[in-house]
């Protein structure tokens, strides 16, 4: 997919999520839209998962730890046409298995996520199997940053290294907050270049709102053989919401009627202006 | 029956599973710097490329489970029992239970196998913390026919499975062409007004006590309840149908376990039974080695057997 029809994507993306959210009355607001291009760039250029190969064992992987920003995940997963649009209507409705968390009674889900510090190992798992196999497929994996206070993280860390799994490809969403506030206050996790850097990454700083980096950075080879890879990705909690931006309680609020209206029109004055 | 001992059930775990791995390069042993204690040496001698070492790392080892079966491998996470099902709880129940990945956690050295080693190291939780996850069957296999059945039906179980190991030899308990199933108890012997229930390696302690009222001229049921969930309750009702006395036993908690689950029926069925939970009480446990603190807590043949005969007169 090329770069304009990409950035429209993130847009449309953004008004979904917020819409979803808004009607369910719950969800991850701000972690969502931080993300949010992220997942845009993974699946509609990176990725290839779809409905059709998306039950065989041979193909790239996705597993999204940071479960809480699952309005993103369903949002793209949804496009891809993993499931009907009325279906996220029933998002966190009783008996619907659209809940607040990413689980594989949802087709195109790839592991239940929502605990932290689950997911780096699953994809270590899984990335070890295809380097077993020879296989050439690759697992992307997306973190919180404040999911890596988690010691269940470092400890896969030392795994993919030993492993030399240039094939997993794990991603932070660097969005510096977390519920309670600012992660360096929270916990201290910086400096995380070096920390990966240590634990035998090869690591790399890039902008997670910025589409053509985020497709050439996706797309591209190891950035060393036999070394697993990090991407850093700075980004801003609440992107592409003036108000919301960078705002600690939007963390899991729900958007007012005339938040929700003033939110879907800043998002449509940005795709109009993008043609 | 020869009722010989037999080799330690940990031992055959491995013998069986290096077998089976030798024909079917699917499957992948994953340790937590725990091969040698799993018995997994000549494993990773003879089959390198499918034992993943993660270290001490016993979170991390049931993630990559999850993610090695995801993708495909027939996976078998060998970790000593106690850590494995305490420290990596919220990993089984994510990543294997919740996700459905039909991996086989085994949990090694379970129960009081680590005798004076302490309570660090004891797995007396093991069932009932595990009993309260959905989706995960439970195994505790009581001899060599046993635990090495249950690694061959492991391999065709579409469900996430916990087998349990300990490390001393057992006694051989099963006639010749017994058949094995993940679910349905073994009836030792079916026998008339006292039975016992037992899971593990304290089956052979219920079918010693039940020579010893055999000598005395009473024919006692013994049951092995391999698995504790999904627990087979038909057997088990039927088996016990003639009894007056029950007396369950297992090395674990009597909390949560097999005993509690026998009363939960027994209760709810309105059945009229004499019964007592044998197992560790809820204390600081007595010091010693298995055989000895099993001993301690009334799990010891000779007070099985007069415990039987107790219960049946009152």
């Amino acid at each position: 997919m090329d770069i304009k029809q990409l950035k429209k994507k993130s847009l449309e993306y953004r008004k979904i999520l917020l819409e979803i959210i808004y009607n369910s009355k719950a969800g991850h607001t701000a972690g969502s839209l931080s993300c949010i291009d992220i997942l845009n760039v993974l699946y509609n250029d990176t990725l290839n998962i779809t409905p059709e190969n998306f039950n065989s064992f041979d193909r790239n992987r996705y597993i999204q730890s940071k479960g809480h920003s699952v309005e993103a995940l369903y949002t793209v997963l949804c496009d891809q046409g993993f499931f009907k649009r009325s279906d996220l209507d029933t998002l966190n409705k009783f008996n619907s298995h659209f809940i607040g968390h990413p689980t594989r009674k949802i087709f195109g889900i790839e592991h239940n996520t929502g605990a932290l510090g689950h997911g780096l190992s699953v994809a270590v798992g899984m990335a070890l199997a295809y380097k077993m196999d020879a296989k050439p497929f690759k697992v992307f994996t997306l973190l919180g940053d404040g999911e890596l206070s988690e010691g269940s993280i470092w400890e896969a860390c030392t795994t993919a290294s030993k492993y030399q799994l240039d094939n997993l490809i794990v991603i932070i969403d660097r969005n510096n907050l977390q519920i309670s506030g600012d992660t360096e206050l929270i916990n201290p996790i910086e400096p995380l270049d070096k920390k990966f850097e240590a634990f035998g990454f090869s690591v790399k700083k890039i902008n997670g709102h910025d589409i053509t980096s985020l497709k050439e950075n996706f797309n591209a080879n190891a950035m060393d053989e036999n070394k697993p890879n990090v991407f850093i990705a700075n980004t801003i909690k609440g992107k592409g919401i003036s108000f919301m931006e960078n705002i600690v309680s939007w963390h899991h609020r729900v958007p007012t009627k005339n938040e929700y209206k003033l939110a879907i029109d800043e998002l449509e004055v940005e795709i109009d202006q993008n043609g | 029956m020869d009722n010989q001992i037999g080799k330690a059930n940990l031992e055959v775990f491995s013998e069986t599973l290096l077998q089976e791995a030798k024909l079917n390069n699917k499957i992948v042993v994953v340790t937590s710097d725990s091969r040698g204690s799993g018995k997994l040496v000549p494993f990773g001698k003879q089959l390198p490329y499918q034992l993943i070492e993660v270290g001490i790392a016993e979170q991390n080892l049931v993630g990559v489970c999850a993610g090695l079966s995801a993708a495909g491998k027939k996976v078998f996470g060998v970790s000593p029992s106690s850590f494995l099902t305490a420290r990596s709880l919220e990993q089984i129940k994510n990543d294997i239970a919740y996700s459905n990945q039909p991996v086989v956690l085994v949990g090694i050295s379970a129960g009081i196998s680590y005798g004076s080693l302490g309570a660090t190291h004891h797995s007396i939780h093991d069932f009932a913390v595990l009993r309260t996850i959905n989706n995960i069957t439970i195994v505790s296999p009581a001899d060599n026919f046993e635990s090495s059945e249950v690694i061959k039906k492991s391999l065709n179980y579409d469900r996430p499975l916990f087998i349990r190991y300990g490390k001393k030899p057992t006694l051989n308990l099963h006639k010749e062409g017994q058949k094995f199933e993940i679910g349905k108890a073994i009836i030792i012997n079916q026998g008339e007004e006292i039975a016992f229930i037992a899971t593990g390696e304290t089956v052979q302690r219920a079918y010693l006590a039940s020579q010893i009222l055999k000598e005395q001229g009473l024919n006692a049921t013994v049951i092995s309840m391999h698995t504790i969930k999904p627990f087979d309750k038909d057997t088990f009702l039927e088996a016990i149908s003639n009894a007056k006395v029950l007396i369950s036993l297992e090395e674990h908690s009597v909390y949560g376990g097999l005993g509690e689950m026998c009363a939960s029926i027994i209760a709810q069925e309105k059945i009229n039974i004499n019964f007592k939970i044998l197992g560790i009480p809820d204390e600081y446990m007595i010091n010693g080695s298995q055989s000895e603190v099993l001993d301690y807590y009334d799990m010891e043949p000779k007070k099985l057997s007069r415990l039987a005969k107790i219960m049946i007169d009152k």
